[in-house]
């Protein structure tokens, strides 16, 4: 009965197009910025911060960065941690070379690096498909991940290889570093994640998004009607290397503190598709209940039996994690191929009509 | 011009030097090239027959050996464990193809690819569940495989050959043998391979694709109990084999995905080249490039050939 647009008329091309074209729509979204923005910070302990929310937004940039790749565009990459790693090592480098540069802009700027490197491993794309390109982006995974371990200029030549992040201040307040409180960081990554999250909806909703959809369906097809595929396919994995870049950065930045090349390995990458193709391939909500489930699913997990008071050990629980992770994966392709994003839509429309059937 | 010397030049001089030291190489890397080859043959099995693009391949293995080992070490005899693991890996086919494959059928292979990481995560969990996490030694000798070395004089220097590395390769090969007859000669062969052309085509002459896919997974199963108990003879039996396995994607696309001779050759291609490139061009990278180099290779490869060296033609229609 409350979600319904009854006697919600589109006067113009522009309303008509809206990504919330119902009224209840956009204050749902607002009422869920709000909460995020004001809500969570003031009633959230550290732990809800640190270990829940930091988190969960930043997965769910990676996993928007990529799903522009292998939802909107059809591409599939086993890379993601790399380019995330790019940005993070881009990031140190730039603000130690250029220390009084606010924080914020050298982890945006950094997503050019990791587009930069991304646009070249993407290289490849134009010549193989499928599978194929899947195993040629773990060449960029295994590559990179060589390199951050082997060039010590890249973490500063720190005597145990890890990523120190160093201590920068935004208007005096700390950002990043030992000092940063996590309602500061949190609201860093929100800001950042909210405004990624827009651009990336007037992306796909826009010309390129288009353009990258008519070659996901069929790149062939696509190049008949005029696309250029090369151009299309590299601005894809430019777009996506970015935000997974700026994911990157902000990670080691604003959630760990600092980083060893090995949070950048290949299963980080395996993550982050897990997210997305739980979530829902192409689309941009779906980033989120992905990285939603994904990730905070197993902190759930190993609550629960603290919670009940049973005894187990902590390798059982991490053990028995894997095996319930393992399984949901699989209960949930088989009731849902489409993802939750569908499951999310599908309950939506069900909203609408309630209380009838149709 | 120094640094071209060190590329181009210096590895081969070194080559011709110590050509002891070259047959070495060649061996260490002709073994290697076996075993990513056997994990190979695994994913193109089931590739072939299902489409599925199996990633869960190199769990498989782990979880063989683990299954086999652990069995051994609750006091079953050697030879009942490898009866009894090959029945689990049965288990393990009609398990996936009831639970996984016949519920998904005719989705998107994203989807199915997806699906065999579930399997993975599943069987990582539940191995450690039930035989800990602990790395366990392969139980070689009970089984008669040979150890120790051979060691040849000569080439201005020695050669030594590990025996478990020769029973490798020879296993290796017989196996090969063996599937190469099974879907050349047998009726299921032939129908594995009708699968292979076409699903619908085989299932309106009256193949049963359930029963096919079982075939290959158990297929698949037993050639993974193989690699396993090479692999796990040669260093130990860990989980940490399964990203070991990753290697064999590069082989499997240099091979081409369809295509059993492509596994076979991308697996020597790539065990010999890793080995070669660590060794006479590692250093000058500062070593570990074999962690990557594989996958280079695989991706040169694939600029010139996007289908791989064996794999069917790519015909694109509108």
């Amino acid at each position: 009965m409350l979600y319904r647009e009854v006697g919600q008329y589109k006067t113009s091309y522009a309303a008509d197009m809206a990504v919330f074209p119902i009224l209840q729509d956009r204050i749902g979204v607002a009422i869920i910025l709000l909460a995020a923005f004001v809500v969570i910070p003031l009633v959230g302990n550290e732990f809800l911060l640190n270990a829940v929310m930091i988190p969960f937004l930043i997965f769910s940039l990676a996993a928007i960065g990529l799903n522009l790749l292998t939802g909107y565009t059809g591409l599939l990459s086993l890379g993601t941690a790399a380019f995330m790693g790019v940005g993070a090592y881009a990031c140190l480098k730039l603000t130690t070379i250029f220390p009084h540069v606010n924080i914020i802009v050298w982890i945006l700027a950094s997503g050019f690096f990791s587009a930069a490197i991304g646009a070249l491993f993407g290289l490849p794309s134009l010549r193989i498909k499928g599978f194929y390109l899947a195993v040629a982006t773990l060449a960029a995974q295994f590559f990179l991940e060589w390199c951050f371990i082997r060039i010590p200029w890249l973490y500063n030549y720190s005597v145990s290889g890890a990523i120190e992040v160093p201590l920068r201040t935004l208007v005096g307040v700390p950002v990043t570093g030992p000092t940063a409180t996590p309602v500061t960081r949190y609201l860093v990554v929100l800001s950042i994640v909210v405004a990624m999250t827009w651009v990336a909806s007037n992306l796909v909703h826009g010309r390129i998004g288009r353009m990258w959809m008519a070659v996901r369906d069929m790149d062939l097809a696509a190049e008949l009607i005029g696309i250029r595929l090369l151009r299309a396919k590299l601005l894809a994995f430019a777009v996506s290397s970015f935000y997974c870049g700026v994911a990157g950065a902000m990670m080691v930045f604003l959630w760990y503190g600092g980083a060893e090349a090995d949070v950048f390995a290949v299963d980080q990458s395996f993550l982050v598709l897990f997210m997305v193709i739980i979530g829902g391939v192409g689309t941009l909500i779906g980033s989120f209940f992905g990285a939603a489930l994904i990730y905070i699913l197993p902190i759930a997990l190993r609550a629960i039996p603290e919670a009940f008071g049973l005894p187990l050990h902590p390798a059982t629980v991490e053990q028995l994690t894997f095996v319930i992770v393992g399984a949901l994966i699989i209960v949930f392709l088989v009731l849902e191929p489409a993802g939750l994003a569908r499951l999310w839509q599908i309950g939506k429309q069900k909203l609408r009509v309630w209380p009838f059937p149709y | 011009m120094d640094i071209f010397y060190k590329i181009f030049i210096d590895p081969f001089v070194q080559m011709g030097a110590a050509p002891d030291l070259l047959v070495q190489t060649l061996w260490d890397g002709l073994v290697g090239g076996v075993l990513y080859a056997l994990i190979a043959l695994g994913f193109v099995l089931i590739f072939k027959a299902s489409g599925v693009f199996n990633f869960a391949q190199g769990i498989m293995v782990v979880f063989a050996a683990l299954t086999l080992v652990g069995l051994h070490e609750h006091g079953v005899p050697a030879f009942v464990a490898l009866g009894l693991t090959v029945i689990v890996m049965f288990l393990l086919a009609v398990g996936v193809e009831r639970l996984v494959l016949r519920p998904l059928v005719n989705q998107s292979d994203i989807i199915l690819f997806m699906a065999t990481f579930g399997i993975t995560y599943f069987l990582i969990g539940f191995g450690q569940l039930v035989f800990g996490g602990n790395p366990k030694v392969m139980i070689a000798r009970e089984l008669f495989l040979p150890s120790g070395a051979i060691e040849f004089r000569g080439l201005g220097g020695f050669v030594s050959l590990q025996k478990i590395d020769i029973a490798a390769v020879i296993i290796g090969s017989g196996m090969v043998a063996v599937l190469a007859v099974f879907f050349q000669r047998t009726r299921i062969g032939r129908a594995l391979r009708a699968v292979a052309d076409s699903h619908q085509a085989a299932l309106s002459v009256g193949i049963s694709l359930e029963q096919i896919w079982v075939i290959v997974w158990f297929a698949a199963g037993i050639v993974a109990l193989a690699t396993g108990i090479m692999w796990g003879a040669r260093s130990e039996v860990s989980f940490a084999l399964q990203i070991i396995a990753l290697k064999a994607l590069p082989v499997l696309i240099l091979g081409g995905l369809t295509s059993i001779p492509g596994a076979i050759v991308g697996g020597l291609i790539i065990g010999i080249g890793e080995k070669l490139g660590e060794f006479y061009w590692g250093p000058l990278l500062g070593g570990g490039i074999e962690s990557w180099l594989a996958y280079v290779i695989a991706l040169g490869f694939l600029v010139f050939r996007p289908q791989g060296l064996f794999g069917e033609k790519i015909i694109e229609r509108i």
